[in-house]
């Protein structure tokens, strides 16, 4: 009884062990339901892997099963994000066990009640108990706003080389506390909408609203929800990897109050889309999201910077090729910074470029042109943002030497391979006409297969050495069970 | 030795991206027994629209081309109405006069003013047809496959010019499921052999080189082309390719938007989009590979 005593306090009351289920929890929901669309599809898989399942593949709910696939992954994102917060800045120990309690019991009932409602027919019991399982993820969200109330004495940041206000408030738990605050307020822009469209199952994918020139309060909820809760994802990630490598100095102390300032503007600008102040919220988007991604520049400047100094150590003029050498020594330090340079070629730029030329250009092309952009460049941020985690991961299950790089760069090379070929698909139109577009179609599909395939092969590879590690007695595992990650920071 | 084989494999890979497509290559003609000339009519009454079965009612009867209007139908149209004067030539395009649409200056709307408008380019080498500064003729093979790389405003001339109309989208829409709550007009699955769709495996179909192409129309009525099995795709009216094949324009002209909508999915599209109730839109103007259209009229 010991034996699995232990192993599932290392799963469910460890930090380490929750980050590795809510991982495993996603790599197999990704493995089984990415069979069911697109170049899988067109192979014959789905059919096969749907017999064989007993999937319920109604095509009038289509639109609901992939809103509840959507979210179960993004439970589990969260949960990661959650657990990694929990572990990583100080909050008293109640809260900690009462946060990580609800937000696993909550991803878990969501991802297996959720996807067994959506997938295998409708039992409304099983709809229920989706609905509860994201309820209590919403009240991890709000114990971990409380948990991280930045005004508590006992949480003051007294080293000056950290951003902190006069008082002693500490800046960075401040951004983090912003962002905890302002997702789990956004959650809820989600959940009106949510209520009603869910309801009777009149749901929809905001791609294919987006050219209506009258959308509802309850529409303009749904695009700005979906909006949100990925970027804060993506803020909360940056803060996660600046604590990971103790962001500090001038340009940490510069860059809290853009994070901070961002995040709250950001956040008002896609609320606003459903107040009066609708046509101009994308301008207050705009003006919200440029501080965060100052922000985050920054955060890049000084690990690169910090890794070149390191890797350079010794060296009394270093060369260019040492500087880049020692920028690539290790890629897991390096990676999820890179990822978040690469995400301004393939997320941020082209959302840019598609606002600034959209009536010029995109909006001359048929609505499924401007959706393949839309779903396209969305995807990959959200695959960047599990690509930073995955990199992360790397690291706190203590990767060390030769498979460190080769985990490193095969997740950033075939991840990144894919997202440029994403990109190319997206944008086709402007350099190859319909008619002549297949060659380039199928090339991009296959680097595109190449790329996820790989990072899915890398990520298996990893789930069963960790999986044949449980069963050994003193496997990796019964050292990770004590391990923190506010102990690996890496000052 | 590796390193370099990976070189020339990307290298490969990118030249194939930069293949020239062969839209001309050979094509199978099979004679599929439906005729483009008929109509079938569908009765005035409740129909359930969209995706979530709304309670839907047209008060009138009307009539709708059994089939898209093929290359060879327009073909004709083209010749005639140039030599009318009905269509006029343009750079490197067929006109026809249009008279706007009423312009509210709603966000992201362009005004479609009074004039001249695209109806077909006359050399575009996705068309199916070609035009040697006289007179227009089908491409040989193709006579009964969908007119394709038309405009809205093409498709509009085409129907006016005899009298009829584009459906409205809802007229289309009672077509495709009559008084059924189906997904597709035939039912609630979809087989590949069932319609027109990406990577469906069609006779007509290369996904390695030029990809989907169209079928003549009817084609899914349930007949065995060459050991091509089918199945029938007709709607409870029936009407063929009413989900798959090409696009079709309808008629709705929506206040605040420019954009023209369009229905049934095509040869590009995954299932998904061929779904009676999916809708794809587009400016007027535009025209490509896979939209067509059909008319209706009202008796």
């Amino acid at each position: 009884m010991p034996y699995i005593k232990n192993r599932l306090n290392y799963l469910f009351n460890s930090t380490k062990g929750l980050i590795l289920v809510a991982i495993a929890m996603i790599a197999i929901e990704t493995a089984l339901f990415s069979m069911l669309s697109g170049p899988m599809a067109e192979m014959g898989v789905r059919d096969v892997v749907v017999q064989a399942l007993g999937i319920d593949l109604v095509p009038a709910e289509r639109e609901g099963r992939i809103i509840i696939l959507y979210h179960s992954i993004a439970m589990a994102v969260v949960a990661i994000e959650v657990t990694i917060v929990t572990s990583l800045l100080r909050m008293r120990s109640a809260y900690k066990i009462a946060i990580r309690v609800l937000v696993t019991v909550g991803y878990l009932m969501a991802m297996i009640f959720g996807m067994a409602f959506a997938y295998w027919g409708h039992s409304w019991p099983l709809h229920g108990l989706y609905i509860a399982g994201l309820t209590l993820v919403f009240f991890a969200g709000v114990l971990l706003v409380i948990a991280l109330w930045p005004w508590s004495r006992e949480f003051r940041q007294s080293n000056p080389a950290y951003a902190r206000t006069r008082g002693g408030v500490d800046l960075e738990r401040l951004a983090f506390f912003t962002t905890a605050l302002t997702t789990v307020i956004s959650s809820m822009f989600g959940a009106v909408a949510g209520s009603y469209y869910g309801n009777g199952f009149t749901t929809f994918m905001a791609e294919n609203v987006v050219r209506l020139p009258h959308k509802s309060v309850l529409q303009y909820a749904i695009i700005g929800h979906l909006h949100i809760m990925l970027a804060l994802i993506a803020i909360m990630l940056t803060l996660i990897i600046g604590r990971w490598l103790d962001f500090k100095g001038i340009l940490q102390k510069i860059a809290m109050p853009l994070m901070i300032l961002g995040t709250l503007i950001l956040n008002l600008g896609v609320w606003g889309i459903v107040t009066p102040w609708q046509p101009v919220a994308h301008m207050i988007i705009y003006v919200g999201a440029t501080p965060a991604m100052l922000a985050a520049l920054m955060l890049v400047i000084y690990t690169w910077d910090k890794l070149i100094r390191e890797g350079t150590a010794g060296i009394e003029k270093p060369t260019a090729g040492q500087k880049l050498r020692a920028l690539l020594r290790d890629p897991l330090k390096f990676g999820p910074l890179w990822q978040m340079v690469f995400m301004n070629f393939t997320v941020s730029g082209l959302g840019i470029f598609m606002a600034v030329r959209l009536d010029e250009v995109f909006r001359l092309w048929p609505a499924r042109e401007e959706r393949i952009e839309l779903t396209g460049h969305w995807h990959v941020l959200a695959a960047i943002i599990a690509t930073i985690i995955l990199l992360y991961y790397g690291d706190v299950i203590g990767l060390r030497g030769k498979l460190r790089r080769a985990y490193g760069w095969a997740i950033i090379l075939a991840s990144d391979l894919a997202f440029a070929a994403v990109t190319v698909l997206e944008m086709k139109r402007l350099f190859v006409s319909e008619a002549t577009q297949q060659p380039l179609v199928n090339t991009v599909t296959l680097l595109m297969d190449l790329g996820l395939g790989t990072l899915l092969i890398v990520l298996a590879m990893v789930m069963v050495w960790r999986l044949l590690d449980l069963f050994k007695r003193q496997g990796r595992w019964t050292v990770e069970v004590e391990q923190e990650l506010s102990a690996e920071v890496s000052a | 030795m590796s390193r370099m084989i990976g070189r020339l494999s990307l290298l490969v890979l990118l030249l194939a991206a930069c293949a020239p497509v062969d839209l001309n290559a050979p094509v199978p003609t099979f004679e599929t027994g439906i005729s483009p000339e008929t109509w079938a009519s569908i009765p005035a009454g409740e129909f359930l629209s969209g995706q979530f079965d709304t309670p839907a009612e047209i008060a009138y009867d009307y009539e709708m081309m059994v089939t898209d209007v093929t290359v060879e139908q327009y073909v004709a149209f083209l010749n005639s109405a140039l030599s009318a004067g009905v269509l006029q030539l343009g750079d490197g395009e067929i006109t026809v006069f249009y008279p706007g649409d009423p312009f509210h200056g709603a966000r992201h709307e362009i005004e479609i003013a009074a004039g001249h408008y695209v109806v077909v380019p006359t050399a575009d080498p996705a068309s199916r047809f070609t035009f040697d500064g006289q007179s227009f003729h089908a491409l040989p093979g193709y006579e009964a496959h969908p007119m394709t790389n038309v405009s809205w405003f093409g498709a509009l001339a085409y129907c006016d010019n005899y009298g009829w109309r584009l459906p409205t989208e809802m007229e289309w829409e009672k077509a495709a499921r009559g008084a059924t709550g189906w997904p597709f007009p035939w039912g609630e699955e979809i087989a590949r052999n069932q319609a027109n769709f990406q990577a469906s495996r069609d006779p007509f179909e290369d996904m390695r080189s030029f990809g989907s192409r169209t079928t003549p129309v009817g084609f899914y009525n349930g007949k065995t082309y060459a050991g091509y099995a089918t199945l029938d795709g007709a709607s409870p009216y029936g009407l063929y390719d009413m989900a798959g094949n090409v696009w079709q324009w309808t008629g709705d002209i929506y206040e605040d938007m420019h954009l023209r909508f369009m229905r049934g999915g095509s040869k590009d599209c995954y299932e998904m989009d061929l779904r009676v109730w999916a809708s794809n839109n587009a400016v007027p103007s535009y025209f490509g590979p896979g939209v067509g259209f059909r008319c209706a009229r009202t008796p």
